[in-house]
């Protein structure tokens, strides 16, 4: 089963790996894919009901652990009587997507720090004089194209773990590429520009019909207050706000702010 | 866990046996995600880590006894806020807990 779970996850393919940590026979063990359920725990109906639990955790990217009676009970009731097996489900996810738009010194930056986050980097510019491989060569793929059509094709793969950045600060990118984020499920918009940029901006995307909700899911302008000047400070700023939308962190330091630092 | 494959791979062809340490709970402030994981072969070689250096030798000694037969596959339980806790601690105060097992599947 090792050779298997390191061939699936060298080719990032998406695999879980329940594991039995605690019960009568630690280290048993259910490999989960979309296509195929490998080993067991020891009984049929707690194989269908783990794998079935496993594949949920992998569609979210999650970790952790989850209690099972001997053939799969998982109601508090049905677990009274019964000894209860604890498991470890570990998922790996494909890594998430972040497509930058707008194929400038900033983007260099930002595929760099993205691809050091993990994140599968995505570089889009209509323009085929920018938009090369030479200039963007941390980013996984340089796509030449406007920013309406890459959403067209590939928008319905975007969920909340991945990230659209719009650092193009020309309208005639701009409004398409927010346009055509606000239509997928991606868990964060951000958009470059100035305050000016960003108030003639929000006024074209009302012109264009976008709702107030809507610009409530942009992050406008892009980033956190770090006083960033230089590219790859303001990829930072950038992926530092990425990471506290994510966890709904305020983002201040850990020294004014008060409770535990994880969790 | 994919940081390891090239070592235990390594170890594998060379004989080695190979016990794998995953981060399974953590409790409190903990350092690693649940996932984080460590290799150990039957020399003491060791890849990958399971928290910030805290628990490490800890669980090199825990491992290199599971190789040699002194204990099961199981939980190990590391952090002063647990009563049945190992004596190393990690110094943020968190409890983390492990499951170590030979890496023979």
């Amino acid at each position: 089963m090792y050779d298997t779970l390191r061939d699936r996850l060298r080719q990032q393919l998406p695999t879980s790996l329940v594991t039995v940590v605690d019960g009568p026979m630690p280290g048993r063990k259910l490999l989960v894919t979309p296509d195929e359920v490998l080993g067991g725990l020891g009984d049929p109906d707690l194989d269908r009901i783990a794998a079935r639990d496993a594949l949920a955790e992998l569609e979210a990217g999650r970790s952790g652990i989850r209690h099972y009676g001997p053939q799969g009970q998982t109601t508090p009731e049905d677990l009274l009587d019964a000894p209860t097996l604890t498991v470890f489900v570990e998922s790996w996810a494909p890594p998430p997507q972040m497509w930058i738009f707008g194929a400038v010194d900033f983007t260099a930056a930002l595929s760099r720090v993205g691809k050091v986050l993990g994140y599968r980097v995505i570089v889009c510019d209509a323009r085929e004089v920018f938009a090369t491989r030479r200039r963007f060569p941390a980013a996984d793929e340089v796509v030449v194209s406007w920013p309406s059509a890459l959403f067209d094709q590939r928008g319905a793969q975007l969920g909340s773990r991945d990230a659209v950045c719009i650092l193009t600060h020309d309208p005639k990118f701009d409004v398409p590429a927010i346009q055509g984020a606000l239509a997928t499920r991606v868990g964060y918009i951000g958009v470059m520009g100035s305050r000016t940029t960003h108030e003639r901006r929000t006024a074209r995307l009302r012109d264009v019909g976008v709702t107030d909700d809507e610009l409530d899911r942009l992050m406008s302008p892009i980033g956190l207050d770090l006083g960033a000047r230089t590219p790859e400070e303001t990829a930072i700023s950038i992926c530092a706000e990425i990471i506290a939308r994510r966890t709904g962190r305020p983002a201040t330091p850990l020294r004014v702010a008060h409770g535990p630092i994880h969790g | 866990m994919r940081e390891l494959f090239d070592d235990i791979d390594r170890w594998r062809g060379e004989g080695r046996r190979v016990a794998l340490a995953r981060v399974v709970d953590i409790l409190g402030s903990g350092p690693r995600e649940p996932g984080a994981a460590m290799a150990v072969n039957d020399v003491g070689e060791v890849a990958g880590s399971v928290s910030g250096g805290c628990v490490e030798g800890a669980v090199v000694t825990e491992a290199l006894g599971l190789l040699q037969g002194e204990r099961g596959p199981g939980i190990v339980t590391f952090g002063y806020s647990d009563d049945e806790a190992f004596a190393v601690g990690l110094t943020c105060g968190g409890t983390i807990r492990l499951f170590l097992e030979p890496l023979d599947w």
